[in-house]
């Protein structure tokens, strides 16, 4: 049996310190070590973009990233995003758009298009979706996802400037 | 699927991570960012017996202008050099390639390292490395040496990194005036991965082209330059009549492979619309600097 090895992390603001054998996924560590579930693992090779987490601050595959690399690292999953009742903004102009049906890719939409829409506030339908481009959703068709992304958006901007455009 | 059992080391330095890596003589596996070696191990398409995590070895997250030479650490994130404004400066077919590397989230996690060593016959950054004539800095147990990306990749999956050697960094030619540059692919979705992708640089001088450097990959096991449509663009005007002969040559003396992407006869017949546009674009400047 390969050592296990000790590691401390953050995941949604709270500090913890697991043991984990190395060839342990960050995303089954979140799913079944911690029982985060929103988490989904849809294709385990990085290409449905279901699992996307963030670590330190980006984005990332967590299908793709062993629990064991995650030593010091602070991850956010989409539990952080409502931790405690009303949806996020994202995740209001996502229901209210209709841009998810069974909602199995959501987890991994809402938290690329918060990074982008940190990075570029006023995007175009053309660069959301180059920046969604690694999700995949089998249900939308994607047009309700891009209008919720840029829904979001405006109420991004409205919040920030204090009225709407 | 899930990896089989390994175990896992994370060494702080590079010379730590060869004595690694070479004590179990071919059997473990150096981890960059792991966004092509983690899907082979989830599939157990590879089961090494041990993963040497880089990502906290000092100094491998570098990027620094040496001279003529920028220096790029291989554990250097794709999105990090994509948004360097050292590597703007220094070499902009870098900066201009990176957002066709994959989507946030890999470039995120991805390296330079890592996607060079990994060598996939369809990936980006190689065919970047052989148009701009990048060094590779390898580093094993007993030294370091120097490899031109035009003897790096040999293959599939394959480089002329030796079983305990790793690559520690890349040098690229800083960019000089007169230099144009230009990064084109084919793909069957927008920005998916790449059929065929051409990546030249060219050096112009009042108008006339000196130098000539076009790299291909996707059209068979490692990346080609195209000496063909090299030479006939040195010494000549980037005029329509030009272009066009320098695209019409560019298929000379390849043997093009079908994949399940896409059959031979397809990557044979887009090559030279990549290789037309490609030009256009250096000709137009996109990138570069005028002299």
């Amino acid at each position: 049996m390969p050592q296990r090895h000790k590691i401390e992390l953050t995941v949604n603001g709270k500090k913890l310190q697991r043991l984990v054998e190395p060839r342990l996924l960050l995303s089954d560590f979140l799913r079944y070590e911690l029982r985060l579930t929103g988490t989904h693992v849809g294709c385990a090779h990085g290409v449905c973009g279901a699992c996307t987490v963030s670590i330190n601050g980006s984005t990332a595959r967590s299908c793709l990233t062993f629990a064991v690399q995650m030593d010091g690292a602070v991850i956010e999953t989409v539990e952080s995003l409502a931790p405690r009742g009303p949806l996020s903004l994202i995740q209001q102009a996502f229901h209210e758009h209709h841009a998810l049906q069974c909602g199995f890719c959501t987890p991994g939409f809402l938290l690329s298009t918060r990074e982008f829409l940190a990075r570029y506030p006023d995007p175009s339908d053309e660069t959301v979706r180059m920046a969604l481009r690694g999700h995949i959703c089998r249900c939308t068709g994607y047009v309700n996802i891009v209008r919720a992304v840029r829904a979001a958006a405006a109420k991004l901007k409205e919040e920030r400037t204090g009225h709407g455009s | 699927m899930k990896p089989s059992r390994f175990e896992y080391f994370s060494p702080a330095s590079t010379s730590e991570a060869v004595e690694i890596l070479a004590s179990y003589q071919g059997r473990a596996r150096l981890l960059a960012g792991g966004q092509s070696l983690v899907p082979l191990l989830n599939f157990r398409i590879i089961t090494p017996e041990a993963l040497i995590d880089l990502s906290r070895c000092r100094g491998l997250d570098e990027i620094r202008s040496e001279g003529s030479v920028l220096v790029l650490g291989s554990m250097v994130r794709q999105s990090t050099a994509e948004t360097s404004e050292i590597v703007r400066t220094c070499c902009p077919l870098i900066t201009a390639t990176m957002p066709f590397l994959g989507p946030s989230p890999i470039r995120n996690r991805g390296t330079i390292g890592g996607s060079l060593a990994h060598a996939d016959r369809v990936a980006e950054l190689p065919a970047v490395a052989v148009a701009l004539g990048a060094i590779m800095i390898a580093e094993g147990p007993k030294r370091r040496r120097e490899i031109p990306a035009r003897e790096f990749f040999l293959g599939d999956l394959t480089t002329a990194l030796a079983s305990e050697e790793m690559l520690r960094e890349v040098r690229f030619p800083i960019s000089s005036d007169g230099e144009r540059f230009a990064f084109v692919e084919a793909t069957n979705r927008h920005h998916d991965l790449a059929l065929v992708a051409v990546a030249l640089k060219l050096v112009l001088n009042a108008g006339r082209c000196e130098q000539a450097a076009i790299a291909v990959v996707g059209v068979g096991p490692k990346p080609l330059r195209l000496p063909a449509s090299e030479g006939c663009l040195v010494g000549k005007r980037l005029d329509a009549a030009t272009v066009l002969a320098a695209a019409q040559l560019s298929t000379e003396g390849i043997e093009f492979e079908s994949d399940v992407h896409t059959p031979a006869s397809y990557r044979r017949h887009v090559l030279p619309s990549l290789v037309e546009r490609a030009l256009r674009q250096a000709a137009s400047n996109a990138h570069g600097n005028d002299r």
